[in-house]
């Protein structure tokens, strides 16, 4: 019976270690291609725990701003925290795990993700589940990762929300069927991954002149009370911890950043004491060139166009909320010449492709 | 609750925890519990229509008990003076007393029945919108509603023929009903054969617990892995371009995709029944292993067979116009006129199997074409039994194989009519067999369009084969299952290889439209 009993275990054990492997195996890499992205939300914690600055939020945040530039600029430790489409309550929940690694000085949060109240109002529906996947795989497990998957859920994952819970804490759930969809790429990294971000800042060196972006008004123009709710949230979590909360609306023409959501941004920085700045309207003083700053017609900046967005963002930040000059302190130095190397080797590598 | 989501895996794992730790004389109650919150989980609504079925078998069970028992109490009392005569009198009329509530029972719960079955039918549909009865059409066909009302008027049927006992207890009769694992799928069981065994709680075996939880991943399997992954091909396949063998692939791939849905959902359906440690009644032993159509019956969604035998079949042929036209017929056409009542029989319990199966002219149809093929089999036996003996068939394997091929492609033939709009197109399709003859559909690309890819293909092909395998494994020597217990290395890794192979191939995840089972629509 003993042996029965030790045969039995040997075996529970040694499955999971197939399926571990297994799992590791397809869960996607995001190591190159178009889903680089997918990489950004677990880089943080190999970063976290000297940043002054944390930015939060979607595409505008990690393709728009340039930490290494804030560091070579002023000694600001920054990170962003961003992801594709992230929505609101993401936001949120991230800067509520953040607290976890780290209390920064000041959190930069990019509010145009108001403008989607719920998972069901977002563009491109049809993956929305893919989205979310980008944003919350990536995060370590904790409460505010349960409770960002709550409340993330598409209509298709809210379809069998017993199995979407199941597929994030078992991701093989929810890649099974890559099986045969799997390339060297996946093989090569099944347990290790290289650094895609420069601190969280996705780069990009490739150049398209801004174009017209029209689009049509909206039948309203008043942001949901869930976004305002998380809004309120953000606010409060800063405020209880001592740190400064800004808001921004980043440098980019497309999506259409509507005067009357600034004007409701506005109001609400205004009555909560909150820090607000619309780049847009600083755009010559940033000293964007719409023709050699942005790698895709204005939807967002390449690098040139970020690092001249990190270096007046950087003085902005700290003329306000005198952050320190850290390149004096030797071990942080250490640490940053490092990041600043494989920046500046990455942007060579780039630009001679 | 679908039996392959994972919320059903968390409530079974509850349900088989709750039952093993619960004392043995309380295990039924837990079993019923679980069966009502499941039922629950469907809709609140449908339980308002099987607590109609159980309160009116119950109520008409009871009666029908009583006046047995009077019957009998008057019987044993007057035992020495009645004659057999004033007996047989006594008996009589408590029978008549008692097909009065038994055919009440039967009205009320067949009415609900049919009454949903012609309103989930789009003409009918249409006609009560706005009327009370336009609730039925809202609510739709409750789960599991044909097996426990066949269950439950079984019972009474069995209960009339004093071949079973009336329940005591409502809330066991209840279970009876409710049980939740054969609520999904079948099988229809008899009360003498399941009441006793929900209600014993039986002592934990591990042997039979682990025969029922690799049954269920067998199931698991044939479901998730075969019939779901090639059920994409048949929507493909159904279009109206695709005749000739574009409609001979259909028939092979409707074939593979039936048979795993409705044996994967009895299999996890027993298994997990197994694991509770009862033991339901089997409903499909390999059938296209069938050399004829009787055989195939005999092996093919086999409690729905036997309940139409015993309620429908025997009823009909032993009644007395039956035998009336049975003394007739045989005077008149010789030995065909003493089969004709059962030919009657026959086609009176097919219409019946066909319209239950859907109030279409399709469903109808397939009834006849089953019933057609099995008379003319009957009627041919003798011509089949010379031209076997001229050659000495019966003794060649080949031959047997060749049977096995026939009665697989005669049987897709028919079975294949459910899928078509109508008849005409279902005649259309089978003309096209041979009329049109584009073969090249096979290599000219159009199998990749078809939502599989090779890959698909491959998994397909290598389920196919293992399903095939293990069939002839437990037609030739039995259990697979037995055969590996004393092996337990070898049965480890067999079961963790199948698991993976569910999990890695089985067709689930976000934005998968789980196409359920086929038989819930029934």
């Amino acid at each position: 019976m003993k042996k029965k009993i030790a045969l039995f275990l040997a075996f529970l054990v040694l499955s999971g270690i197939v399926l571990f492997c297994l799992q590791a195996l397809l869960i996607p890499k995001n190591m190159s291609g178009k889903l680089l992205e997918g990489a950004l939300i677990s880089e943080y914690y190999d970063n976290a725990g000297h940043n002054d600055v944390i930015f939060i939020g979607d595409c505008e945040v990690y393709e728009n701003f340039s930490p290494i530039t804030m560091w070579e600029e002023y000694g600001i430790t920054s990170i962003i925290r961003g992801s594709p489409q992230q929505l609101i309550w993401q936001s949120y929940y991230l800067m509520e795990e953040t607290l976890r690694y780290e209390k920064p000085k000041v959190m930069v949060f990019n509010v145009l993700s108001m403008k989607y109240d719920t998972p069901d109002s977002t563009k491109e529906q049809e993956k929305r589940e893919e989205y979310n996947r980008l944003t919350l795989d990536g995060m370590r497990w904790s409460e505010s990762k349960w409770n960002s998957m709550l409340a993330s859920m598409s209509k298709e994952e809210r379809e069998d929300k017993v199995f979407t819970v199941a597929s994030y804490l078992l991701p093989i759930l929810r890649y099974h069927d890559r099986w045969n969809q799997l390339t060297e790429e996946d093989f090569k990294y099944w347990f290790t991954r290289d650094t895609v971000s420069d601190n969280g800042y996705l780069m990009k060196t490739g150049k398209v002149p801004m174009t017209n972006h029209e689009e049509r008004p909206l039948i309203s123009y008043d942001f949901g009370e869930n976004s305002w709710y998380y809004l309120e949230k953000m606010t409060k979590l800063c405020k209880d911890n001592g740190i400064e909360l800004v808001l921004i609306k980043a440098p980019a023409v497309s999506p259409k950043w509507w005067p009357q959501w600034d004007e409701q941004i506005e109001t609400y920085a205004a009555e909560n004491d909150l820090l607000y700045i619309n780049m847009l309207e600083h755009q010559e003083e940033i000293g964007i060139d719409w023709d050699n700053d942005t790698y895709d017609a204005g939807l967002h900046l390449n690098v040139y166009g970020a690092e001249k967005a990190a270096r007046w963002f950087g003085k902005v930040l700290q003329e306000k909320f005198q952050l320190a000059d850290h390149r004096v302190e030797s071990y942080l130095s250490g640490i940053w010449a490092e990041k600043c190397e494989t920046y500046h080797n990455r942007k060579k590598e780039m630009e001679e492709k | 609750m679908g039996i392959t989501t994972v919320s059903f895996l968390l409530f079974a794992a509850v349900v088989l925890l709750g039952n093993y730790l619960l004392p043995q004389r309380a295990r039924w109650v837990w079993l019923l519990i679980a069966s009502m919150f499941f039922y629950l989980t469907a809709g609140w609504e449908y339980v308002i229509f099987l607590l109609l079925t159980v309160a009116t078998t119950y109520l008409a069970g009871f009666l029908m008990d009583r006046n047995l028992q009077k019957q009998d109490a008057y019987l044993a009392e007057n035992k020495q003076t009645l004659s057999r005569e004033e007996k047989k009198a006594v008996k009589a009329k408590t029978k008549s007393r008692n097909r009065i509530f038994l055919i009440a029972a039967l009205v009320i719960n067949f009415g609900v029945l049919a009454l949903f079955k012609v309103l989930s039918v789009a003409p009918f549909r249409g006609m009560v919108d706005g009327t009370a009865l336009s609730f039925f059409v809202r609510i739709g066909l409750p789960l599991g509603i044909s097996f426990y009302m066949f269950q439950s008027m079984g019972y009474l049927v069995d209960i009339f023929r004093t071949t079973d006992k009336a329940e005591k207890n409502p809330f066991k009769l209840l279970l009876f009903a409710a049980y939740f694992p054969q609520l999904i799928q079948g099988p229809i069981s008899k009360h003498s054969e399941l009441a006793p065994q929900l209600t014993a709680g039986k002592k934990f075996d591990g042997k039979e617990f682990s025969f029922g939880l690799q049954r269920m991943l067998w199931g698991f399997f044939k479901k998730l892995v075969i019939a779901d992954r090639i059920a994409v091909a048949i929507a493909a396949l159904k279009a109206p371009e695709f005749t000739g063998m574009g409609f001979f692939l259909l028939m092979l791939f409707y074939a593979v995709q039936i048979y795993g849905d409705f044996t994967g959902g009895i299999d996890m359906v027993i298994g997990l029944s197994q694991a509770l440690g009862i033991k339901l009644t089997e409903n499909f032993v390999r059938p296209f292993f069938s050399k004829n159509i009787a055989e195939y019956w005999r092996r093919w969604h086999i409690s729905l067979g036997e309940w139409m035998k015993s309620y429908i079949f025997y009823p009909i042929s032993v009644s007395q116009p039956m035998l009336k036209l049975s003394k007739s017929a045989r005077e008149k056409f010789g030995n065909f006129g003493k089969r004709l009542p059962v030919y009657v029989a026959s086609v009176a319990t097919w219409l019946v199997t066909g319209i239950w199966h859907g109030i279409t002219p399709n469903f109808i149809l397939w009834g006849m074409m089953n019933c057609f093929v099995i008379v003319v089999s009957e009627e041919l036996v003798p011509l089949y039994d010379k031209f076997h003996n001229r050659f000495g068939l019966k003794e060649k394997k080949w031959y047997g194989g060749f049977e096995m091929l026939r009665m697989f492609l005669l049987m897709n033939l028919i079975r294949i009519v459910d899928l078509f709009p109508n008849v005409g197109e279902y005649f259309r399709r089978v003309g096209s067999l041979v009329t049109t003859f584009n073969y090249h559909i096979l290599w000219d690309g159009t199998m990749l369009n078809l939502g599989l890819s090779v890959a698909d293909y491959a998994v397909l092909g290598f389920g196919i084969v293992l399903m095939f395998a293990v069939s002839l494994f437990q037609e030739k020597k039995g259990s697979v299952r037995e055969a590996l217990w004393n092996k337990p290395l070898l049965r480890y890794i067999l079961v963790f290889i199948l698991v993976l192979i569910v999990l890695l191939m089985g067709k689930y995840g976000v934005g998968y439209d789980a196409s359920g089972f086929i038989y819930d629509n029934f």
